[in-house]
């Protein structure tokens, strides 16, 4: 299991986590006790969280800072049991007195995370919801846990971990026109499988990460988890420091890997390489070309999440659907991420377009990509979605069928009733 | 931790958390009616099946997709004591370890087991008795640091005791 000798140098997983634990030394299969920059909660809060912390019959929590507290799956509440899901979650922050508590008006968790500043490079960040991978665009460490933990670290501020080994992706040249990082993360994750980063972390270098936008490369992050992966950290550039000075966040500490690290793996993948491809019913890592699929007719597009409902998915799919019409037997749902992303997509004139084509727009929330609300899917029904999993029954029905791609095959497959090539519309 | 003893329920790879636990149950609330649904959607009725001490066997990535720990916590309540898989996904087995449920990791695990199979877990002697197929399977060592987080019967349990 260890396979770091005395020398090698480390990872930005390992440096992280050693940063943020009395073990200066890690290497991986080690076991370490580490502190917690911030934790973030949803509707799980007043799923087990709520009911295992009281169980620890504690009168507050470790730091009313440091947690990040949203609603964001059921928004707005579409049932009696989900409103008193809300309920018990709400009394619960101003019970301990989160200092954070987002409300549900602000958009899906990962994303509103960002946006506000909360994650910043450096940072060691777990969550309830398994897509907290994501902030490893921002080259944190961030990983998704339980309820159990989420109440260890209510009362302790700490958590234990097991130092992962590392992979690393070096990505060069880049992407083509319509061809997006969604594009690229699912190719990776058909070619190493589900359990293909099982426990590990990853890591991205190359000049073809540094010419993703955080946008595309908040994708990447979000979706390793599908390989199983622990993390999914870019290495930080220019692109990151002037986004974040875009979003005028400082205080925060850019992590390399030593030039010596040691990787368990090594992947190389050139982006100009990248076509249009699907992950088919039932796993994520079933994925095709899109010019090999034979002729699948759809009966949804769902184009939102926290994987692809970013401002730049938004608008790469208008550009598709601009002065067009959907097909008619098919239903488009379009969910901007977060509120910010909404307002933006509003003054630029995509809200009109996507009206215009016959979309139905959403509020933000994380809707029908759970199969929660805002567009679950009937017996036999078939969707192409830009969201992360494709489980049996994840959207809706169990006899139900779910596509995913990208926002730009997603829309273009809007267009023809069927799925296609964005580059044929 | 002392011996388990039970029979076996054998599935396939790739278990998801939406298998364990469809998401439609999840605001459900009450651990009892949640668990009525477990693995519902690819086996039909198994929640009435399961009887204390019994345990899962499993292929490669047992317990991927989300971080619901409802699809921990629902084998909890059924007196499911273990989970024996060829490989897990990490969420999953953070949160087996952390309430409490031995996850035992095992090459070809599949092959070993049968439907049905009484078998008996031994950590001190390192082994799976198979009484079934009349076979002894020896197992890896499981790290002290979780030994003793399963030994408190749950990770809250030892925050309790150190309280
Ligand atoms: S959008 Fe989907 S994947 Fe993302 S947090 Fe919400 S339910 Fe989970």
């Amino acid at each position: 299991m260890n396979l770091l000798t005395e020398n090698s140098g480390k990872t930005i997983a390992e440096k992280i986590l050693s940063d943020h634990s009395s073990n200066k030394s890690v290497s991986p299969g080690e076991f370490i006790e580490a502190d917690i920059d911030l934790v973030m909660v949803h509707e799980q809060l007043g799923g087990r969280i709520h009911k295992e912390y009281e169980k620890l019959g504690l009168d507050k929590v470790w730091d009313t800072e440091k947690i990040f507290f949203i609603l964001d799956h059921w928004v707005p509440a579409p049932s009696i049991e989900a409103a008193k899901m809300h309920q018990d979650c709400r009394k619960f922050a101003k019970k301990y007195k989160f200092k954070h508590d987002l409300g549900m008006d602000k958009g899906i968790c990962h994303q509103v995370l960002t946006e506000l500043g909360f994650a910043k490079p450096g940072m060691l960040i777990v969550g309830s919801d398994s897509h907290t991978t994501t902030y490893g665009a921002l080259n944190c460490f961030s990983t998704g846990i339980g309820a159990t933990d989420v109440s260890v670290v209510f009362a302790t501020g700490k958590l234990w971990f097991m130092i992962p080994e590392t992979q690393k992706f070096f990505l060069e040249g880049q992407l083509r026109e319509k061809i997006m990082s969604k594009d690229l993360i699912l190719q990776i994750i058909g070619d190493i499988s589900t359990g293909g980063a099982e426990y590990k972390s990853i890591e991205f270098h190359g000049d073809g990460a540094k010419s993703l936008s955080i946008d595309s490369r908040m994708t990447v992050s979000n979706m390793v988890v599908e390989a199983g992966a622990k993390s999914g950290i870019f290495i930080p550039d220019n692109n990151l420091v002037e986004w974040l000075k875009g979003r005028s966040i400082s205080n925060y500490k850019l992590t390399m890997p030593d030039d010596n690290a040691a990787y368990t793996e090594e992947f190389n993948y050139n982006l100009s390489k990248i076509v249009p491809v699907v992950a088919k019913p039932s796993s994520p890592d079933n994925v095709v070309p899109v010019s090999e699929l034979p002729e699948i007719k759809i009966d949804q597009a769902f184009l939102g999440s926290c994987t692809n409902g970013r401002l730049e998915d938004l608008r790469q799919a208008a550009q598709i659907l601009k002065n067009k019409k959907i097909y008619r037997d098919v239903r488009l749902i379009v969910i901007p991420a977060s509120k910010e992303i909404y307002l933006n997509a509003i003054k630029e004139g995509l809200i009109e377009i996507f009206l215009n084509s016959n979309a139905i727009v959403g509020n933000p929330t994380c809707g029908p990509c759970f199969g929660g609300h805002l567009g679950v899917l009937g017996p036999d029904e078939v969707c192409i979605s830009t969201t992360n999993r494709n489980f049996i029954g994840r959207m809706g029905d169990v006899s139900s069928k779910i596509y995913l791609a990208s926002p730009t095959t997603t829309a273009a497959s809007a267009l023809k009733g069927k799925i296609v090539d964005p580059r044929e519309v | 931790m002392k011996e388990i003893k039970g029979k076996v329920f054998l599935f396939g790879d790739d278990i998801n958390t939406d298998d364990i636990v469809p998401h439609q149950y999840l605001n459900l609330r009450d651990d009892n009616e949640i668990t009525k649904h477990t693995l519902e959607n690819i086996r039909p009725n198994f929640a009435e099946f399961v009887r204390e001490g019994d345990v899962i066997v499993a292929g490669k990535n047992f317990g991927s997709g989300s971080s619901r720990e409802e699809a921990v916590n629902v084998l909890k309540t059924l007196g499911i004591k273990a989970v024996i898989a060829e490989s897990f996904a990490r969420i999953y087995f953070r949160n087996l370890v952390n309430l409490g449920i031995l996850a035992i990791k095992l090459k070809k695990a599949k092959e070993q087991f049968s439907e049905g199979d009484n078998i008996i877990i031994t950590l001190d002697n390192g082994e799976i008795i198979n009484q079934t197929k009349d076979i002894r399977i020896p197992i890896e060592k499981i790290p002290d640091f979780l030994l003793k987080i399963l030994e408190s019967g749950g990770i809250l349990n030892k925050i309790k005791k150190s309280k």
